[in-house]
């Protein structure tokens, strides 16, 4: 079991999040022309590494804020985690 | 080769079964290959064997980082199926099952197909409905389905919970009759010994390290023995697709996920086919031994770890016991994970690439193990002609960016869909 630690509530067990996918993928700008190929790279295409990836979780069952985390999926090491404005380092 | 016999049996018993030939040999790779296959899983090896078979392709190589049939093939519930709504997934795995039913006959390897059924049970008015229409389609498709009431379930399964205060009654369910298991390691060994007999390469240990493209085509291959030179090469590693695209500076929609099953310890005979839970993701039959095979969702977040964590078969397997309460005594015998492709609508790609001469067979999520041959006929029907054939044009790269989702179930990477 991963064992998540929430920026705002502190350590936590996996039960408490949900998953939140990539968290390096952004959407396109707001009013401006958006191709096709931009949409599809949001919506579906993902990198998905074997290693380091920077992901989004969601403490669903605590202070329900979104957070990053950045975690091996290999040993699923979780290396840090972040509130959503601060950059991983 | 050697055939598979009781003569040849009972022949090989005077000298105590020593003096059978190897059921495939270990090949150095070499310098050059009409065809690599990367990957010796199911799809792999299939697509090798179809290559030389259907195609006359024998010059081919399948190159496996670690031992054939280590993947996903070795790692699944093992259930053959075809009872699909869409016409593209119905009619590409409905081509399969006729391919399951000779299987054994036509490999000379017992791979143990038993079409014993599988039933969906439905736990609303609205599934019901669902389920009708799904039957419906299937019937168009030439495939079996019969919708059964509460009682024809009961009569099926009868060890099911079917009293009247559970949170999740039964009101019946659509069954394939002609669905089934099959011995997973069987398949690949099967496909294996016939792909060498036709002159095909299994090459093992044997880890994939780069590619040679130039002028948009490509070269060649870069493995941990040595650089080898081909035209065409055919992508057959689920689980490790992003990986390798990675190192084509491809982005896939597919994104890796850990998917767990386990076996309970064996028990007399008590469920003849497969049901699946219509009300949570929970899927169950009994092997051949008796154990009893249970699968369901995903852990639920990307993963290359080839284990899983407790909390999701915990999660699976309540949902088990609120269908059948007797699990509750069992002792679990195994759990395992293998990884897998979960592509973005739930189907699988089975497609040409920009790159002229790269093939890619990959996103097959829960359900790669009924596809393995139907997958490895497309696949190599797509390879030897350069094109896709009409069973696989559904399973196109572009269907994401052009908006014809294949979304059966909506079975993607998104575990709170399914």
């Amino acid at each position: 079991m991963l064992y998540i630690k929430c920026p705002f509530c502190g350590y936590r067990s996996q039960k408490e999040f949900a998953y939140g996918g990539d968290g390096t993928v952004k959407r396109p700008e707001l009013n401006q022309d958006i191709s096709d190929e931009k949409w599809n790279e949001f919506v579906y295409l993902r990198k998905s590494p074997r290693g380091k990836h920077v992901e989004l979780w969601h403490h669903v069952a605590g202070c329900r804020q979104w957070f990053k985390v950045q975690r091996d999926t290999v040993t699923h090491e979780i290396f840090q985690t972040t509130k959503m404005n601060e950059e991983i380092k | 080769m050697q055939k598979y016999s009781i003569f040849n049996l009972i022949k090989n018993a005077f000298s105590n079964h020593e003096k059978w030939d190897l059921a495939w040999k270990d090949p150095s790779p070499k310098k050059e290959y009409d065809v690599v296959i990367i990957g010796g899983g199911g799809h792999g090896l299939a697509t090798a064997y179809y290559l030389a078979k259907e195609h006359k392709i024998t010059n081919v190589a399948i190159i496996e980082k670690g031992w054939i049939g280590g993947g996903n093939i070795g790692r699944n519930t093992t259930i053959i199926r075809s009872n699909f709504m869409y016409d593209d997934n119905a009619r590409f795995n409905e081509f399969g099952m006729n391919l399951w039913r000779n299987m054994s006959q036509e490999l000379n390897f017992n791979v143990m197909f038993s079409p014993r059924g599988i039933i969906n049970l439905a736990h609303s008015d609205a599934q019901m409905n669902a389920y009708a229409r799904r039957g419906n389609s299937m019937r168009l498709n030439g495939i079996d389905a019969v919708l059964l009431n509460r009682e024809e379930v009961k009569k099926i399964i009868p060890m099911a919970d079917f009293s009247e205060d559970v949170r999740y009654p039964i009101f019946g369910g659509l069954a394939q009759p002609s669905a089934g298991t099959a011995r997973h390691d069987a398949v690949a060994w099967g496909y294996a010994r016939q792909a060498d007999s036709m002159g095909v390469d299994i090459i093992q240990n044997c880890e994939v390290t780069g590619f040679d493209v130039s002028g948009g085509k490509i070269q060649g291959v870069r493995t941990s023995r040595g650089d080898i030179k081909t035209k065409k090469i055919g992508l057959c590693v689920a689980g490790s697709t992003n990986v390798l695209a990675d190192k084509l500076n491809i982005t896939l929609p597919i994104e890796t996920h850990l998917l767990q099953a386990c076996v309970s310890e064996p028990v007399k005979p008590v469920l003849d086919g497969v049901v699946t839970f219509g009300a949570g993701h929970f899927y169950i039959s009994q092997s051949d031994k008796g154990e009893m095979v249970m699968g369901g969702d995903l852990d639920g977040y990307n993963s290359y770890a080839q284990k899983g964590n407790l909390p999701t078969i915990q999660h699976v397997l309540t949902g088990g016991i609120a269908l059948f309460p007797f699990l509750s005594r069992l002792k679990m015998l195994r759990t395992w994970g293998g990884i897998m492709d979960m592509s973005m609508d739930g189907s699988p790609i089975i497609d040409k690439t920009h790159i002229d001469g790269l093939y890619l067979n990959c996103g097959w999520c829960y359900g790669g193990f009924k596809s393995v041959p139907s997958s490895g006929w497309t696949f190599a029907h797509t390879i030897a002609q350069d094109r896709v054939h009409e069973l696989n044009e559904g399973f196109s790269l572009n269907r994401f960016s052009k908006g014809y989702l294949l979304d059966e179930k909506g079975l993607g990477t998104k575990t709170w869909i399914s």
